[in-house]
Formats: structure tokens, sequence, C-alpha cells
């Protein structure tokens, strides 16, 4: 089958899916947009996490078929997403860096290389979406607020110390900002 | 913790270098993680290429009758099957020491999951369903599951006709090593001892549940080689396996890593290495391999399970008077690191105390269980479990506090080891207790505040489970010891080549290693070396590959010692010839260049007073100087088989923790509120990633403590739990706080005093976890995993 769908601000067609692919499948295999992480493959540990229509989902878990004419961001187009949230529109070069390639750093992808937030990095990109969203909604969050939002993201390397020090430190930033 | 200093230096003029060793310089490969661009072995592509899936076995132990691939073959978009008899050489075994391990099944399977076949298909659901299609007809065996089963009189053995260098000195063919220690007289200093304690112990199956799963790509060249782009933890070994089950000489097959997305131990053993080049060089075109997490439970091995038996005296004014221990692993199917980590088990099974008079026995066992081989902690985890809870046992008996008893105890820089060898640098293992027993408890009560109770800070969490009844507080203490490197005897080598030279008018070093950056921030430290040695700021870190010497192995808490160690000294070689050009171009205008010692700093050649002689950039214009060269820590030599003996081991690495738990004592529950940790790293070269290396193996510790266990059926051999939905690892809501002190006492025989740092706080967590719930529930619990059953009674 054919699906369209928007990707990072631009429209995708990926031709001669079959109908069992995954969401995560397309992204990686078909459109080269291998950032979302197929840990599990099963909804548990969260490392393919993207927004679908601005809500967090396990891309792993969605049928490619479900996303026909919605939008998706991915970790390769979470800089450009936090830029047009902070500037209230969408900006025009944004398309540029639909790989995430030469463009300045979200503060949540900043914070993360700052506070010794990324060892093996394979978690990173789902962590960095779910923990992005929840600063969208709570941007002062308290660390059992943190810990509750991220909690379908799994972790091997870093004990998640160093996750909360970042989420904290892009909270802070992002607070003085304002 | 100590603050990170800046690199130490005699400059009294003169730039210094920025971003050298001591300071937390952050991961040169931060923004390619955190942008998706960083590609791991699972994220390669390339033009047509094909998809390989493995068949598993269904069974644990069977005999195979027959396979029929023709319908597989049969099916559209398939382009091979290859089985056994499809392999190309007479080499048809792999394995890290022992070749005891098929390629794909011959006759026989033996453990549950074991590959017995491989497709090749142009889409992976088409290779999974092709797969399907193989019929295997088995004919079943009795399964070897335990100690009893393995030695039993008419046992099967798991292998015929071993010819391996173990079998000589095993009482039984299904036991792959023993190891026993003898050292004063265990028997004698027991009649010296006023109080005696007891225990059995029981430590579950962890998985190293790395989250970047088994993947790879394997590309044909030209040559009739193959370029293989994988994830592992030691591109050499991978190769000396993969290369003659090929049929090809080294030089044909060319390793490049690509980004390893955890290791822990998992990923020593191949996997799908030699799959994916079997498939490539039949089919002559690019073949991927990526497991899923269900297979990837099949797809290496896990931590050994262990029974322990430990007896321990001491005298009434609290001194140990003799340990006794008999340590039984599961070895599984195949032999893996089962012999090294009985030579780990044994040797640091009586913990980081003085105790004369020692009796160990160490053991590794053939079953039809899943093979078992290396995790962080290396068999030292396992001891550690056990070793603590007896201390705490007997500091009871004695009637003293549980730390200063271990206080007491404690090894210090000279203590002899079971294994004779003196502990030669410093151990400050009293120290570290007293430092994470001095941490401020956090407060009683914690889940409440002004505004009430938050249920998520207290056991059950969000399910609103408890509001504080039944709840109840403990603490516990833990201490471990581990070495650091290959021990026994192994050519524990790497190699680095660097090289120096100017770009665009700047100076700028080159390091180029084999080293498997797994997510340690080993390319950060090396980095940061180069910096240090060579005084400039530009450095790049070539990619891992086997077009350089040997790395050896990210495991073993070695990579910075080892390979951290070749690339500085391969950084000295290169400031020596670049001193030698500076002084055959500038020597004359300057007495300094012949009689003074010469740094590089800042970009600079400078005197040791801090005199600049000259710009580095213009020393090296025109030139470029690079050196590759092996270094090699001091030797280490084989324990006696009979009698333990010999300096096996390269350095110890000491960690200590407190753990404080709160149980919800009717439901069984159990929340870790704090888990702190001292540990002494020598010299912390990055101090954010060596805090970064505690928490991480902290929280591997708490995993298996209340809820890692992968389930092993006991009558059929057969895993039961193959997947994260099954078998839980920690999420952000299952762990505490990690407050860490670093202590950073240098051992002189390591670069920079470092002490490997990765898999100490993954030794002492679990005892301490453990340690805190018997405290805050009165019982026993011999056995880790804690599962709520285990507290209810129920």
């Amino acid at each position: 089958m054919r699906v369209n769908f928007t990707v990072n601000g631009r429209p995708q067609e990926a031709d001669d899916v079959w109908e069992g692919e995954s969401l995560l499948y397309v992204l990686r295999e078909r459109l080269g947009l291998p950032g979302s992480k197929n840990a599990c493959e099963q909804g548990e540990c969260g490392s393919c996490t993207v927004r679908l229509d601005g809500v967090p989902v396990c891309s792993c878990l969605v049928a490619a078929g479900q996303v026909e004419g919605r939008e998706v961001v991915t970790v390769e187009g979470l800089a450009d997403y936090a830029k047009e949230r902070a500037c209230g529109h969408r900006s025009p070069e944004g398309q540029d860096s639909q790989t995430g390639e030469g463009t300045e750093l979200a503060p949540i992808q900043q914070a993360f290389i700052d506070a010794g937030a990324v060892q093996c990095g394979f978690c990173t990109p789902g962590l960095l979406v779910a923990a992005d969203e929840m600063l969208e909604r709570n941007p002062n969050p308290s660390d059992a607020d943190i810990r509750e939002a991220l909690s379908g993201n799994l972790c091997r390397c870093t004990g998640y110390e160093k996750i909360m020090d970042a989420v904290r430190l892009a909270a802070a930033r992002q607070g003085e900002a304002v | 913790m100590s603050t990170p200093n800046g690199t130490p230096t005699k400059l009294t003029q003169g730039a210094p270098t920025k971003g050298g060793i001591g300071e937390s310089t952050l991961r040169p490969d931060g923004t390619l993680k955190v942008t998706g661009e960083f590609a791991y072995s699972s994220d390669m592509w390339h033009e047509d290429m094909l998809w390989g899936q493995i068949l598993r076995s269904t069974v644990a132990h069977a005999e195979i009758v027959s396979i029929d691939t023709s319908e597989a073959l049969a099916l559209p978009g398939v382009y091979a099957v290859m089985t056994y008899d499809d392999l190309p050489t007479e080499v048809k075994n792999y394995g890290l020491e022992i070749q005891d391990t098929p390629v794909l099944a011959h006759g026989k399977v033996r453990h549950h999951g074991e590959p017995v076949a491989i497709v090749a298909a142009d889409h992976p659901e088409t290779a999974r369903r092709a797969a399907a299609k193989i019929k295997v007809e088995y004919r079943e065996l009795p399964v070897i599951t335990d100690e009893a089963s393995a030695t039993a009189p008419d046992a099967i053995l798991v292998h015929e006709n071993r010819d391996d260098h173990h079998i000589g000195h095993v009482p039984h063919p299904n036991i792959v090593h023993r190891q026993p220690i003898v050292r004063g007289d265990a028997r004698r200093a027991a009649e010296r001892a006023d109080f005696v304690v007891k225990g059995e112990y029981t430590f579950g199956m962890q998985d190293q549940a790395f989250l970047g799963p088994e993947s790879g790509l394997a590309v044909p060249d030209e040559d009739g080689g193959v370029h293989l782009y994988i994830a592992t933890q030691w591109l050499h070994s991978d190769l000396r396996q993969i290369a003659p089950v090929l049929g090809l000489p080294e030089r044909k097959v060319r390793m490049t890593l690509s980004g390893v997305g955890g290791a822990f131990g998992g990923r020593e053993d191949l996997s799908m290495q030699i799959h994916a080049c079997l498939l490539a060089l039949r089919t002559g075109k690019p073949v991927k391999i990526v497991y899923n997490r269900f297979e990837s439970f099949f797809g290496h091995v896990h931590r050994h399970p262990a029974k322990l038996y430990y007896e321990h005296g001491a005298t009434r004014d609290g001194k140990l008077t003799h340990v006794k221990c008999r340590i039984v692993l599961d070895g599984g199917a195949y032999a893996s690191a089962s012999p090294a980590v009985v030579g780990n088990a044994s040797s640091l099974s009586i913990g980081p105390y003085v105790v004369d008079d020692v009796d160990i026995e160490a053991i590794a066992l053939y079953t039809n269980n899943p093979p078992c081989g290396a995790m962080r902690g290396f068999g030292a985890v396992q001891a550690c479990f056990a070793y603590e809870a007896q201390m705490d046992k007997l500091a009871d008996a004695v009637g003293m506090d549980r730390v200063e008893f271990r206080q007491l105890n404690a090894m210090e820089q000279g203590t002899i080891m079971p294994t004779g060898q003196p502990v030669d640098s410093p151990a400050p293992v009293a120290e570290l207790l007293r430092r994470v027993k001095a941490m401020p408890l956090p407060p009683e009560r914690q889940w409440e505040s002004s505004q009430g109770s938050d249920v998520r800070q207290l056991p059950g969490g969000l399910s609103n489970t408890t509001h504080g009844e039944g709840v109840v507080r403990g603490v516990g203490y833990a201490v471990g010891i581990k070495n650091v490197g290959f021990s026994e005897g192994f050519d524990d080598y790497s190699t680095a080549k660097v090289r120096m030279e100017v770009i665009g008018g700047e100076p700028v070093a080159t390091v180029h290693t084999a080293m498997a950056e797994v997510g340690q921030g080993g390319v950060t430290v090396h980095a940061q070396i180069a910096r240090t040695e060579l005084g400039v700021a530009q450095v790049t870190i070539h990619p891992a590959d086997t077009q350089v010497g040997s790395a050896g192995s990210t495991s073993a808490s070695r990579q910075t010692y080892v390979t951290g160690g070749a690339v500085k000294n391969s950084c000295e070689l290169v400031r020596e010839k670049v001193l030698e050009i500076g002084r055959r171009k500038f020597g004359s205008y300057h007495p300094a260049w012949a009689t003074a010692e010469l740094l590089l700093e800042g970009g600079k050649v400078v005197t040791d007073g801090g005199e600049v002689l000259a710009d580095l950039a213009e020393v090296l214009e025109g030139e470029s100087v690079e050196v590759e060269a092996e270094w090699r820590h001091r030797p280490t030599e084989a324990f006696d088989l009979r009698t333990g003996q010999g300096f096996g081991h390269v350095q110890y690495s000491f960690a200590a923790h407190r753990a404080v738990v709160e149980v919800d004592t009717e439901l069984g529950l159990v929340k870790v509120i704090e888990l702190a940790c001292a540990q002494d790293v020598g010299k912390a070269l990055n101090p954010l990633s060596v805090v970064g290396q505690i928490q991480g193996g902290t929280i591997q510790g708490l995993g298996v403590a209340v809820m890692e266990e992968i389930i092993v059926d006991p009558v059929t051999a057969k895993v039961r739990n193959p997947s994260f939905t099954d078998y839980l690892i920690p999420t952000i809501l299952d762990t505490p706080t990690i407050p860490v002190d670093v202590l950073e006492l240098a051992d002189d025989h390591a670069p920079y005093g470092l002490r490997g740092i990765g898999e100490a706080p993954t030794l002492s967590s679990t005892p301490a976890v453990l340690a805190a719930i018997r405290n805050a529930t009165g019982l026993e619990l011999n056995r880790t995993p804690v599962r709520p059953e285990h507290l209810t009674g129920t």
C-alpha cells in the first residue's frame, strides 16, 4: 500500500508498504530516519517514541496505515519543533533540517549532553521526545512528575540520575529564558 | 565528590591545554546521539540489502532427526536458506575460549533457542515466514538443569568427547572448570571461632538487557571477502572466531564498529556475526540482521545463576577466623566465559576482608539451560551477594554494628588475598564504608509534604496501594571487591595509533584504536588523554575498525586503563618525535631545546619551567608524525589448579553502598528510596562520566535485587519470560536518588593512577538492597531477586 503523511513538517510518501509494517519500520527503513530506535518493538521500552499529531506514542505499536494524513515528529525534527514552539510559528528554513543535521539543538537535547545523560544513547531519542513533550505541558515539573512522565522509557546505562539532572536543567533554562 | 580539576601542568606562562584529563569534557558523539544521526548497528542500510533471520530450536535438548528447508526456499523473496550442511569449511564451531559452540546446530541442540538454520529474504517479514516454514524434527533428550542432574552417575554428557584444556582437572565432564583456593588451614582456624554462621544462597539469572539489539550488516567484497559493520565489545576477538568459519583469511574479513547500544558483557560472545557473513557470501548481497527483543533474550549469554554455600567464623572480639565456601555457577549449554568467571568467583569469594584461613571452591556446570557468560561484575557479583549477607549475620552473632564489623575486618593496602597475592595499591575499604555511612539519611516518611502524601513515593506507586500503612523502612550496607583487566596470565594488551599534523594552521591529533565504544565514554577519555599529552585542542577520534591492532575487550573495567594507557603511550612516543623535529628545526635558537625537559602545552612546545620555545604548528609545518604501538599492563599469572595460588589480578576496584528501602510488608512491595555509593576511582579522568558509570552500575545491581530474573522452566529448560513485559528492568520510577562520593587514591602501577571503575558498583548494590529489606522485614532472604511472595510468605 501507499502511505502519505507528514514527518517533521515535510510531506512524505511511502510506497510498497506491507500492511503489517509499523510506523517505526517505515520511518527507519523506508524514509531514512533511523533516529527512532528499535529496542524492544513491543511497546515496553519507549525508545521509538514519536509525536503523532502532538501525542507521544510508541511508533512500533502504530501500524503504518494508521498514520495516513497525520503529522509525525521524530527526534530528527525535535530541534525545529522546539524552535517553532518558542517562536510561535513554523520557521521557513525548518525543512532544510529535516534530518536533524546542522540544526541548533533543542534545549532538552543540549541539556542531555551537558548533564551527562547520554551514554550508549539508544534510549536517548525516545526520552528526548517524551521529556520535551512533558516540559511543553508542565514547564515546572517536580521530581515525581519527571519520573512519572518518563516511566515508559527504559534506560540501561545511566541509572536515570543524569536524565533527571538533564530534565531539571532544561526546565531551569526554559524558566530563565521566559 | 572532589571538584573537577584542570589539566595538571607545570606551566608558569603560556596557555594551558583545555579539555585534558580530570575535566568533565562532554562526549564527542553527544550531538550525534541527541539528534538521531548516530548510526547504530541496527541503523545500517545498503541498497539492495537482504534481511537475515535465524531459526532457533523450540526445545532445550534433542537430537535433530531431520531438517526440511524446501518450503522455505520456495517462498517468493527468499534468496538463501542455510543449515549446518551448507557451512563452507571444516571449522564449524566457535567460542571465546573453548570452541564448543556450533555456528548452526549439527545433529543435536543443547539449549532452548539454539540456532538451527538461517534465511535471507528481501523483507524481514518474508525472512521470518520462511524460517517458520523450515520443518525440524526433534527427538527430545532428558535435560540437565542443575548440579545434581549434571553430575549424576548416569548423566547424559552435554558435550561428548571434550578435548579442551580444562577436561583434565574437572571432576566430571559436565563441569566446565573448577578452581579451588586453599590458604592457611580453615579447619583448624574454625576451632578458634567463637561464632560460626552458615548460609546457602541463590542468585537468579540476570540479563544484560542492553537496549540496542544484536544487529549488523555484512557486505560482500569484490575480493571474495566480507565487510561486517557490527556492534561488539571486541572487534579482534570476533574476527578470530569469524574468519575460520567462513574459510577466509583474517585480512579478507574487514570489521568496522557500528554504534553500540550498550553491552554489559552481553556482546563478548558472537551473536549474528557469522550468520550475516555466511548469508552475504552465499547470496552476493549485503545482508542485515536485527534481532527483536524476544530473540535478543536467546541471542546472548546471561549472568550465571549460582548456588553459594558459605561458612564464616569470628572470634568474640569480632575478628574473622576463617571462610569456607563453595560456589556453583550454571554455565548453561556452552562454555562462553565460564572458566574466567570461575576464576573471578573463587579468587574474589571472600570479599574485601582479611582472612588468612580459607577453603574455597568454585565450579561452572554444563547444563541444558541458556548459556551464561560475561556480565558486568563477572563472577564477583554472585559472591558479593552471599559474603555480604554472611557478614551481616556474623556481625549480629558477635553483637557488633554491621558497618563497624566490616571496618574491623576490612582489607587495606598490603593485605594478602586468598590467592597469596598482596594488594599493592590503596584499598580504602573501611574509609568507603565510613563515607557512605556518613551521608545524611533521607527524611522519614519522605512521601509526605505540606501538600499531603504523594503515592508516587511509596511502595506500589501509582497503583495507590498504601498511604503509608504497613510501610517499614530498612537500611543496609555492603562493600565489594572487583578485579580490573583480564587476569590469570592473559596477554591483555591494547594498541593505539596516534597521528599529529597541522590542518588549517592548527595542530591536530588523530587517535585510532579498535576500542569498542559501548556507551562508557572511552572516546571522550581518549581525546582528553591526547590533549593532555600532546597539548592540542583539536583531537579526531577515528572510527574503530580492524585496520589497527587489537584494543582488547570493552569489559573487565579495563578500557580506560589499558586502551587509555595505550593512547597515552603512543602520544608519548609521538611527542618524542615531535620534539626531535623541533630540535632539528629550532634547536640552534635556544639552549633549552637540548637541556630542559620539554612539554607540549596549549599548542606550544614549552620547557618544564614554562618558557615557550615554539608553536606546534611551526614545528609540524610540512611534517606529520604517526605511531602505532601496543601497550601492556604488568603481567599476571594463572592460579594454581590445586591451591589457587598466583599473582592472578592486575588491579582491584572497591565500592560501598548504603541502601534505604521502604517495604509495604502487607503486599510485599519494595521501594528503594536511596542508594548511596562511595567508590575509589584512583583518578577520575572524566568526573561526569565516572559518576554516570557508578550510578548506572548501581541500578543494574538494584535490578537483580528486586526485579530482574530470567525464568527457566526446571522441567523443560525453556525460557519463560523473553520480553520486557515479563523480564523487568528498573524504570525511572523504580530508581532512587543515587548520591555518589568519589575518592581518588592513586594506584601507582596504573596510567595517571586511575582505577577501572565500571563494575565495582554493580557488586555491592545488590547486597545493600537485600540487607535493607532484611532490616525492614526481619526476614532471612537468601535468594535474589526478592519477589513479593518472598516477603509476604504467600
